[in-house]
């Protein structure tokens, strides 16, 4: 099959962070900083995907400005013709910073928010002082008018405070509030017990987002990402398996999503062994799960396969066993009992379950 | 907020969204956060016209005289697009 080009781009330049959070979604193994890419490989991947007619770049991590080429690597993809988005906690985005994120031409920033208060963002995060150094950051984003998405990762923890939430989305003056309840990939499925919200929770969230949506249209718009083990069919995970974006870790491996590396089977070119059009069009790794045609019959019969490309390979894996089978949080596979004593072991271990913090490279 | 855009209301692209060409998919693409909109060759031509100076009554006149078209027509399918885009924070208006 011919796959359409890439849309987006996201680029991991490093592992390393000042934060811990339980629900990292980089993988278990993480790149250390000897292995990160150089600044001119980076530059070059960014032309690369401009080429390929990637549109958008998201200059991500671990924590982006633990790399002090940062303002040059922004420059460099700005120059390429990317649009360019910064995701970070703000840790490390000084004033002067600032000034040369933006004179390199940053078109705007998602920052992660842990919590609505400081105990218990900092005690998520495992970083103390945290949520201050980030709301003094946020501030300085507002006053220079940088647009701005607010990353509100919700769980177990943080969900019952998703009003107070959406109020700090328009005080900082953001665009954008992400509602994202946290997938269980990575770090995360160390902590099921700890961070899954109950149903109740769920329920609530899906209310309150939606009388939100309708009374700030205009004003905030809402990205929101259900907690997928309570819902009734899959995520439509990365818009299909390499059809709409694409990953490059900090070592220049290149991924359909950022744990693909979950699936063992799977062997993925770096950047610097070939080229990203080569990678994307031509790779073992990316033409595994394209299309439809390798699903089982429950999918290719069904009428949401168009919708939802049989959701997330990588929790076909980690749950069914087999990362060709229906997502397992679809009501319809054969597997969907696993999700649900899932569920039910993650609530019953629940009360007073401790967080097992993501630990950081060097 | 209303979405409405009033006859006098000047839209504009806000600061981290714009319109550039798409050479790779044709046609032209509006850039927003973390979002890439594909436009048809009428969506371009509204947006073309937005600027921050020109009124939404200006921007109608213009569009029904370049393309001979009703007015009215115009004004209803240039109202539905640009209150989508201001639903999104893709446009904003000054009075």
């Amino acid at each position: 099959m011919t796959a359409p080009p890439p849309i987006a781009m996201l680029a991991e330049l490093t592992h390393r962070c000042p934060l811990s959070c339980p629900y990292c979604s980089n993988p278990v193994e993480m790149v250390g900083r000897q292995s990160e890419l150089a600044t001119d490989v980076w530059a070059d991947a960014f032309r690369q995907a401009a080429e390929l007619g990637v549109l958008q770049l998201h200059l991500s991590g671990g924590e982006p400005a633990s790399r002090p080429d940062l303002p040059e690597l922004t420059r460099a993809a700005h120059e390429a013709g990317l649009y360019t988005n910064l995701i970070t906690s703000g840790i490390g985005l000084t004033p002067n910073r600032l000034d040369a994120l933006e004179a390199a031409g940053l078109d705007h920033i998602q920052l992660s928010l842990q919590g609505t208060r400081a105990d218990l963002a900092d005690r998520i995060g495992g970083y103390k002082g945290g949520f201050a150094r980030k709301m003094a950051v946020a501030q300085e984003i507002k006053a220079r008018g940088i647009p701005l998405t607010l990353n509100a990762v919700m769980h177990r923890h943080n969900l019952d405070d998703l009003d107070r939430t959406i109020e700090m989305a328009v005080e900082l003056g953001a665009r954008r509030l992400e509602v994202a309840c946290v997938q269980f990939h990575g770090w995360a499925t160390r902590n099921r017990a700890a961070l899954l919200p109950t149903r109740e929770q769920t329920e609530a969230t899906k209310r309150k987002v939606a009388e939100a949506e309708a009374r700030l249209r205009g004003t905030l718009a809402f990205d929101f990402v259900p907690p997928d083990y309570y819902s009734d069919f899959p995520k439509s995970c990365m818009g299909g398996w390499g059809s709409a974006g694409l990953n490059i870790a900090p070592d220049g491996k290149v991924l359909p999503c950022h744990a693909a590396e979950t699936i063992p089977h799977l062997r993925f070119d770096r950047i610097t062994e070939r080229s990203l059009r080569d990678i994307w069009y031509d790779s073992d790794a990316f033409n595994a799960y394209r299309g439809t045609d390798f699903l089982p019959e429950t999918c290719r019969s069904c009428e949401r396969v168009s919708v939802d490309f049989g959701g997330c390979r990588c929790q076909a894996l980690a749950i069914a066993g087999d990362a060709a089978a229906t997502d397992p949080v679809c009501r319809k596979s054969p597997d969907h009992h696993r999700v649900t004593a899932l569920l039910e072991d993650a609530m019953r271990a629940a009360e007073g379950a401790e967080f097992t913090y993501r630990v950081a490279p060097r | 907020m209303t979405l409405t855009l009033a006859p006098g209301d000047r839209p504009y692209l806000p600061r981290g969204v714009r319109m550039r060409a798409d050479h790779l998919r044709g046609d032209q693409v509006l850039l927003a956060p973390e979002k890439a909109v594909a436009l048809d060759p009428i969506g371009a031509a509204i947006l073309s016209r937005v600027n921050g100076q020109a009124s939404f009554a200006e921007i109608v006149d213009d569009l029904a005289a370049t393309y001979s078209a009703p007015r009215a027509q115009i004004e209803g399918d240039v109202q539905t697009f640009l209150q989508g885009l201001r639903a999104r924070v893709f446009l904003m208006v000054r009075p």
